[in-house]
């Protein structure tokens, strides 16, 4: 058996993800929190949780900031310390290393970590500019780079350097579509076919629409305790084994690589370290898809492939449900969606799914060792959490 | 020399770039250049920096074409963005003005200024741009 257990996770809620008219954050963050209280009835959330975490990224969207307090008085957690992270697109997964923190430091016994984002009532363009913040001011966004820009930039680098084609990228797409269509949360739950995904207009070449994640509304939380606790609130729990977080410049044109995140290589070791456990012993990953090349980055970055084979793995089909290691079996960002704060524990929510055999339609058979990949901004945040069965 | 004085900040680098000058800012003690400027070195964590005219030649490293482009630039869309690293091994990212299909990895581009956006809002930064060399 690998790894020694930091914390365990008890249950886990998600909310409808998708574009949810009318509910404002905070509304949809309760949806996800009764979730994880309805799933763990040994639970007496009043009594036993002693802290929140959630990961929020933007006050822009509802004008709206002091998101911690706010969410734990709408989950009925009123009075508890309450602290929301902002780690860009990577804001619930710092959430998450802040929870493991307190649980480790012995202040807090039981606490939920989440993350929420409410995004689909700003029009695109404003969107687009609050998303933009994630990367650096004076020499980006000044002169024009968007969002996808960035990912752009990293695509045709890693074309240049490595022959991977638009036709890979749009593979991501398409089979990541296929899983968020077995999954009743996602945003989108229709499949595209290569052709669509390929013929769609140009973002931020050779970025195409097929191959940005959605804007969404939705929120995710787990409910961590000591593992020594863990069986008083659950016969099932999942064992976080590993955990790593790094951090890198935050504009891209510093960094070494323009083909590979050293954030998330270095987070992986790490986490890798922890658990003792290496990249094979992975039976289902979720990564950070906000674009294609991002998840053959993921690939590569992992250690499921070698830097440059990513492009290759999808198109072999090893990383759909069914091949040898399934990749964002909930959809992903790209499907399942991307409400930036409720990301990263809402990758964490399908690998507790996949392990205590509750993923239905795309559970992957005899799932123990899961993996969770999340990324802020251009790679300036990663963490990156593994998973065993309890 | 009043130049050396000047705090080591984007909002002097930006004040060089109006004086079409690409200027960096390399540490007294370890000699590290730094682009944009900084007040700390983050590997020798000295205060101590002089400023250092840059080539404005470079290679191009990565690029893309630009087609939704954020509100103030919709005018402009679709443009090329890339990074460029300077003769003196620094990058930056900066727009490049040629037709996309004349762009490629590992061409030779020069830097040139335009000039400071007419606003009284912050920020009052000029833009650089590339061109093919």
């Amino acid at each position: 058996m690998k790894g020694k257990p930091l914390v365990s996770i008890v249950s886990a809620g998600l909310s409808k993800f998708g574009k949810l008219e009318g509910l404002y954050a905070r509304e949809i963050f309760a949806e996800a929190a009764k979730e994880a209280f309805d799933r763990c009835p040994k639970l007496d959330p009043k009594k036993d949780i002693q802290a929140l975490f959630v990961g929020h990224m933007g006050e822009s969207y509802e004008h709206q900031g002091h998101t911690g307090a706010t969410m734990a008085d709408w989950a009925g957690l009123l009075h508890v310390p309450a602290t929301r992270t902002e780690a860009a697109c990577a804001s619930s997964g710092a959430a998450l290393r802040a929870a493991i923190y307190a649980v480790l430091s012995g202040l807090a016994d039981v606490v939920m970590v989440g993350g929420v984002e409410k995004m689909t009532h700003r029009s695109t363009a404003e969107v687009t500019e609050y998303l933009a913040m994630a990367s650096d001011y004076p020499f980006e966004q000044w002169h024009g780079i968007t969002f996808p820009g960035l990912f752009a930039l990293m695509a045709t680098a890693h074309m240049h350097k490595y022959g991977t084609t638009e036709k890979q990228l749009a593979t991501v797409a398409v089979k990541n579509h296929y899983h968020g269509s077995l999954n009743p949360k996602a945003h989108m739950q229709k499949e595209v076919t290569l052709e669509n995904a390929l013929s769609s207009r140009v973002i931020a070449w050779p970025l195409k629409l097929y191959d940005c994640s959605l804007i969404t509304d939705g929120a995710s939380c787990l409910i961590l305790t000591k593992p020594e606790l863990a069986k008083k609130y659950t016969d099932t729990p999942v064992h976080i084994i590993g955990s790593g977080q790094a951090s890198d410049t935050i504009g891209l044109y510093e960094r070494e690589s323009f083909t590979s995140l050293t954030a998330a290589r270095l987070a992986a070791k790490k986490a890798y370290e922890m658990a003792d456990a290496k990249p094979e012993d992975i039976d289902v990953a979720e990564v950070h898809d906000c674009f294609t090349i991002a998840e053959i980055i993921a690939y590569e970055d992992l250690g499921f492939c070698k830097p440059g084979e990513g492009g290759q793995l999808v198109e072999k089909g090893e990383t759909k449900l069914g091949g040898r290691l399934p990749v964002n079996t909930s959809g992903g960002l790209k499907a399942k969606g991307h409400p930036v704060g409720a990301t990263g524990t809402g990758q964490a929510y399908e690998i507790f799914l996949q392990l205590t055999g509750q993923a239905d339609k795309r559970q992957v058979k005899n799932a123990e060792i899961g993996l969770t990949h999340n990324v802020g901004g251009s790679g300036a945040t990663a963490t990156i959490h593994i998973y065993r069965r309890g | 020399m009043a130049e050396q004085t000047q705090a080591f900040t984007i909002e002097q680098f930006y004040k060089h770039i109006l004086q079409r000058k690409l200027m960096g800012a390399k540490c007294k003690k370890c000699g590290k250049v730094y682009l944009p400027p900084r007040p700390l070195c983050g590997s020798c964590f000295s205060k101590e920096f002089e400023w250092i005219e840059l080539s404005p030649k470079g290679k191009l490293l990565t690029y893309t074409v630009i087609h939704v482009a954020p509100s103030q630039f919709q005018g402009m869309a679709p443009y090329a963005v890339g990074i460029v690293q300077l003769e003196n091994g620094v990058k930056i990212p900066g727009m490049i003005r040629a037709s996309p299909e004349n762009i490629k990895i590992g061409m030779q581009l020069t830097m040139d200024f335009g000039t400071c956006a007419a606003t009284q809002q912050w920020p009052q930064w000029p833009r650089y741009f590339f061109k093919p060399a």
